[in-house]
């Protein structure tokens, strides 16, 4: 496989386009592998999913089976999940508490953060073999931001605070929710595959002008939904969103906005209040969410928490989560046509259980494998495969929106309204850094 | 041991089975919804020995407001992930009765399902679980349940019902 060059590389990032080869080249997936996926925090998992010293959860840093866990001292460490003797996988199980891992192949042992502990038959191995310097090697950097942990498998670079920057706030809103201040991962995981490229998942999650088309289907069939067939509460979340999918685009450009900002992050956010998009506004459910948190917090602060409101926040290349309605999405690139996207949600602790069951409901319509909504972008992404083999167009847009982004105070970039494609610009301006060292091009592409 | 079905009965929730599977290879699904009882539920739990659809997900949860919809979005829009459509073809055995109330069986069967969409095709097997409802001379489905084997396997879209 040829290596391309930077000079390559820039050349297929330009103002408002970006070239095909980027979702189909194999050479250019590998290279995302190693510079992206090699070096930005990537998002592992939640402190709750480790409660306990000895918990672990076995997942992928990109492409590459991890290990997170709670050392018995009660630290978290993300180790390769690798034996050093003959290259077997350690740890099998998806989740469990373990005093020491130990390989099934000939039984060598590590400790909980890696090192290891205990090699057989260690009398027969030559005196330069030292034990000491064997382990499951620890990922080399592991920072945290209010309970999300997070990996990078480089040694130097940013800070964790300096990757996040202003879309930490996000991370707050969604915990900020909690009534007791803390989250906790429950109630399973989605894990949904397509024939696509990792970057179309991030690229359709703050995709304002999608749904009319891609959800049709199940727009117009909950548009007719008789509201008086029996629901236990699971059907009236998922009609209800399903509808809100087929909003008109003078709502998308009116009451919805976009914000972008440095290494490829962004949200889509209400610039109303709009209870339309929100969780059961007036429901009994949320009102007693409403009080709960207003006990804990106060009535000004409980206002200023529930004022916010984020809808989806990517967090590139790897995050895409909402705090509304509590869902986590982490997208683990296989190969350049093939994804897997793991989903959560989140139990906000101190709120009603109600919400949590909500929580549940809303994750089934929009991340189930067997959701009416999610089959539709789950096909779409397999048709954008397909429709790149055929080498039409050499370039795919991003300009939507192009002249009229309006750069924020805080070092962010606001499209005009959610169906600017700026969140587009920022997410290949960070590829380009990534990638070739390329300073942002946004101001070029203005 | 599973309490013996009188030959009548078994005969009897074995043709509905049939007459279910049948309806769905055929892609009758109006006529499949109307099997359901008006407050039927249709459900796929997403883990072995999943408890309950409300404190954790499911690949397909509907209470009868969604199974609507979800029916009509087969029949009556046209779905990308339906275009083109699957094919598919289910077989249902070992049909045993679980419990019988007043009114009321539930009935445990095996199914495969051979899924076949644009050049791939796709193996699904399972236990169905159907709580059948006496409705004049045959049932009403007051719940299916669909116990995947490879329920938490990563997959792609699932649009067909089971």
């Amino acid at each position: 496989m040829i290596q391309p060059s930077a000079e390559t590389l820039r050349r297929l990032v330009q103002p408002g386009r970006v070239h095909r080869s980027l979702y189909s080249d194999p050479a250019i997936f590998a290279l995302e592998m190693e510079r992206i996926f090699g070096h930005a925090w990537l998002y592992v998992g939640h402190e709750s999913q480790v409660k306990n010293p000895g918990d672990f959860i076995t997942t992928r840093l990109g492409p590459k089976p991890v290990v997170m866990t709670r050392d018995l001292d009660g630290k978290i460490h993300v180790i390769r999940n690798q034996c050093a003797h003959r290259g077997a996988q350690v740890v099998a199980a998806e989740c469990g508490n373990a005093r020491e891992f130990r390989c099934c192949y000939h039984g060598w042992s590590y400790h909980t953060d890696g090192r290891l502990k205990q090699v057989p038959l260690v009398h027969a191995y030559p005196p330069n073999f030292d034990p000491a310097v064997k382990s499951m090697p620890p990922v080399p950097r592991v920072a945290s931001y209010r309970g999300f942990v997070f990996a990078s498998l480089a040694a130097d670079g940013p800070s964790l605070a300096e990757f996040l920057g202003p879309i930490a706030a996000s991370f707050d809103d969604l915990v900020d929710r909690a009534p007791d201040g803390e989250l906790e991962v429950a109630g399973g995981t989605f894990k949904h595959t397509y024939n696509g490229n990792w970057k179309l998942y991030l690229d359709n999650l703050l995709d304002a002008a999608h749904p009319l088309f891609v959800h049709q289907s199940s727009i117009e069939a909950a548009k007719v939904q008789d509201d008086s067939a029996p629901s236990d509460g699971t059907g009236e979340i998922a009609v209800r969103q399903m509808r809100q999918n087929g909003a008109p685009y003078p709502f998308w450009e009116s009451q919805v906005g976009i914000w972008s900002y440095p290494n490829g992050h962004a949200f889509l956010g209400d610039y109303h209040d709009d209870a339309k998009l929100v969780a059961a506004m007036n429901d009994p459910v949320f009102r007693e969410y409403r009080e709960a948190l207003e006990r804990k917090k106060g009535a000004a602060e409980a206002k200023r928490i529930l004022d916010v409101r984020r809808w989806n926040t990517n967090v590139y290349p790897n995050v895409s989560f909402m705090s509304q309605f509590q869902q986590f999405r982490v997208v683990h690139p296989l190969a350049v046509d093939k994804t897997v996207v793991y989903t959560y949600v989140f139990r906000l602790k101190g709120a009603p259980e109600r919400m949590f069951r909500n929580a549940v409901a809303f994750s089934n319509i929009v991340n189930g494998t067997g959701s009416l909504v999610l089959t539709d972008d789950l096909e779409t992404y397999g048709r954008i495969t397909m429709g790149l083999a055929s080498e039409g167009a050499e370039w795919l847009e991003i300009s939507r929106g192009v002249g009229s982004d309006q750069p924020e105070t805080d070092g962010g970039v606001r499209g005009k309204n959610s169906t600017s494609e700026v969140y587009l610009r920022a997410m290949f301006d960070a590829w380009l850094g990534y990638m070739a060292g390329s300073p942002r091009l946004a101001a070029a592409a203005e | 041991m599973d309490t013996l079905m009188a030959g009548d009965e078994l005969r009897a929730a074995e043709a509905f089975l049939t007459h279910e599977a049948h309806l769905l290879d055929s892609a009758r699904y109006d006529e499949w919804l109307a099997l359901f009882a008006a407050d039927g539920t249709y459900w796929v739990p997403a883990k072995q020995g999943q408890t309950d659809p409300f404190t954790h997900i499911s690949l397909m949860y509907d209470d009868r407001r969604l199974l609507e919809t979800r029916v009509r979005r087969l029949v009556a829009a046209i779905a990308h992930a339906a275009t083109p459509s699957a094919v598919a073809s289910r077989q249902v055995t070992n049909v045993a009765l679980v419990e019988r109330e007043a009114g009321a069986l539930t009935v445990r069967s095996k199914f495969t399902l051979v899924e076949y969409r644009r050049n791939a095709q796709r193996l699904f097997a399972g236990t169905y679980i159907h709580r059948l409802t006496r409705a004049s001379d045959s049932f009403k489905i007051a719940s299916k349940r669909v116990n995947l084997v490879n329920c938490e396997a990563e997959l792609d879209g699932l649009v067909l019902p089971f």
